[in-house]
């Protein structure tokens, strides 16, 4: 299972920034969503379901690697660190922004406006961060 | 056609004007300044949200609220710089509104609120029913929640704003509204000082329900300027029982207590909505009246799977753990 889900990893987080961009309405407007079988990605609230049914994937997979990683205790490696540091700020503000999306729970015009802004930006720099670490081929996350 | 009954007492009012003054004037002085410091201003606004009923079977169609709606509200209008920019990819379509300031037949950046006539058979009555139309105030409304930017959002005054300083005007906002009621103006908002031809396209407008008179304690200018007292606001849970209240007396109808999982303005109607919807002038800024499903049903739904999925998983993987201990255990 953990080799699956580790096969997993890329397409998963793939999906998510596809539909994480998707959230601001650039598909149709590029003509992305003119792509045969792209369609989905210029519907507002199919991208948004996609991007939460595959938010609960990912956690799903984090959950499992980080319960192996905390009974073996391995060292991690520094880009790991910095990536794993992004992804958990990225789940932070996710999570908040969900529960922002619940009926009867709303925040205040700034928080609301930094949740968005910094849950966009983690996801940038994390993007950045897996860029550089495959690039500098310091993709491990552990050192084996 | 049904004669329209006029009430201009207060007497029967749910909230007085001046209970409501002395509710909401308190929390007015500190909400006023929730441009300076929004997010202290909110902790002290009521926790109840405000709703509005509205009794069109009282509306006569006079327009007072749609002029009281563009004079009080004029100063939120944006400021567009000419030439528009073209957009990039031409696809993208400039909205320009600002030579139309005059419309009142259907929403616009510059007109917030319109009315709607039908005129319709019902139980052997003939009816010319007017309903004004506007935001509706969802109480988990799709705008904000898709917003991915954080202009538009709810406050917790059940008022529904979106932040003309930030917009970007995707108009993401009036697609996944069940009514389209949010409009563009090109040429206007933050998308000027980043891409203009590339990303964003103006600003996006509609009602906030006079969030600035709420603030100091007042009514909606729509609401105080009415010569039919079509429309009352006060706090949920008893405008709610008002419009029952008001629905059973007339044998009427409700539309928007149920709408797209709840909304905070209610129409009240003698004639069922079905009919009213068929006989209303439906289209681009004219919003239709069909019944809506919650919007974001399968959003909350989603958000027990996004709980549960990290516990599946730690359950998973310990006993994933234990199994690999178990094996190297029987291997020694």
């Amino acid at each position: 299972m953990t080799n699956i889900l580790r096969k997993l990893w890329v397409p998963v987080m793939t999906l998510m920034a596809i539909t994480g961009m998707g959230q601001m309405p650039i598909f149709k407007r590029y003509y992305i969503a003119d792509i045969p079988g792209l369609a989905w990605l210029g519907q507002p609230f199919t991208v948004h379901w996609v991007h939460y049914i595959g938010a609960a994937v990912l956690m799903f997979m984090i959950a499992w690697f980080t319960t192996l990683w905390l009974a073996k205790q391995r060292k991690l490696t520094a880009s790991g660190k910095l990536r794993i540091i992004l992804l958990a700020l990225l789940i932070i503000t996710g999570y908040v922004r969900v529960i922002k999306n619940l009926p009867d729970v709303h925040f205040s015009p700034t928080s609301t406006m930094l949740i968005d802004w910094t849950h966009l930006l983690f996801a940038i720099l994390l993007g950045v961060a897996a860029i550089w670490s495959a690039q500098t081929g310091r993709k491990d996350y552990v050192i084996e | 056609m049904k004669k329209s009954s006029i009430n201009k007492t207060s007497s029967n009012l749910p909230i007085s004007r001046r209970s409501f003054l002395k509710v909401f004037g308190a929390a007015g002085a500190t909400a006023c300044a929730s441009t300076v410091r929004p997010a202290e201003a909110q902790t002290k606004q009521p926790k109840e949200e405000l709703m509005t009923v509205l009794d069109i079977s009282k509306c006569i169609g006079c327009g007072e609220c749609v002029a009281a709606c563009k004079d009080s509200n004029a100063h939120k209008f944006p400021t567009v710089s000419k030439p528009i920019p073209k957009m990039f990819p031409p696809r993208v379509k400039v909205e320009d509104w600002s030579d139309k300031k005059d419309v009142d037949d259907r929403l616009t950046p510059y007109n917030w609120l319109y009315i709607q006539t039908a005129e319709v058979e019902h139980n052997n009555e003939e009816y010319e029913i007017n309903i004004p139309r506007r935001c509706l105030h969802c109480t988990n409304p799709p705008c904000a929640n898709l917003c991915p930017w954080g202009a538009a959002r709810k406050e917790d005054s059940g008022i529904v704003r979106i932040s003309e300083d930030i917009c970007l005007g995707g108009a993401k906002c009036r697609t996944v509204c069940p009514w389209h009621i949010p409009q563009r103006q090109s040429g206007a908002g933050l998308y000027l000082n980043l891409l203009p031809r590339f990303a964003g396209n103006g600003t996006m407008l509609k009602c906030d329900r006079c969030y600035d008179k709420i603030a100091q304690g007042e009514q909606p200018a729509c609401i105080t300027v009415c010569p039919e007292n079509v429309q009352r606001i006060g706090s949920r849970s008893k405008m709610i029982a008002y419009a029952k209240d008001l629905a059973a007396s007339m044998n009427g109808f409700i539309y928007g207590l149920e709408e797209n999982g709840g909304t905070n303005t209610i129409y009240v109607s003698p004639v069922p909505f079905e009919k009213l919807n068929k006989a209303i002038e439906k289209g681009k800024g004219k919003p239709h009246l069909a019944p809506v499903e919650n919007s974001m049903a399968k959003e909350e739904t989603l958000t027990s799977a996004l709980i549960a999925a990290p516990i599946a998983g730690v359950a998973a993987g310990v006993l994933k753990v234990l199994s690999d201990a178990r094996k190297e255990k029987n291997n020694d």
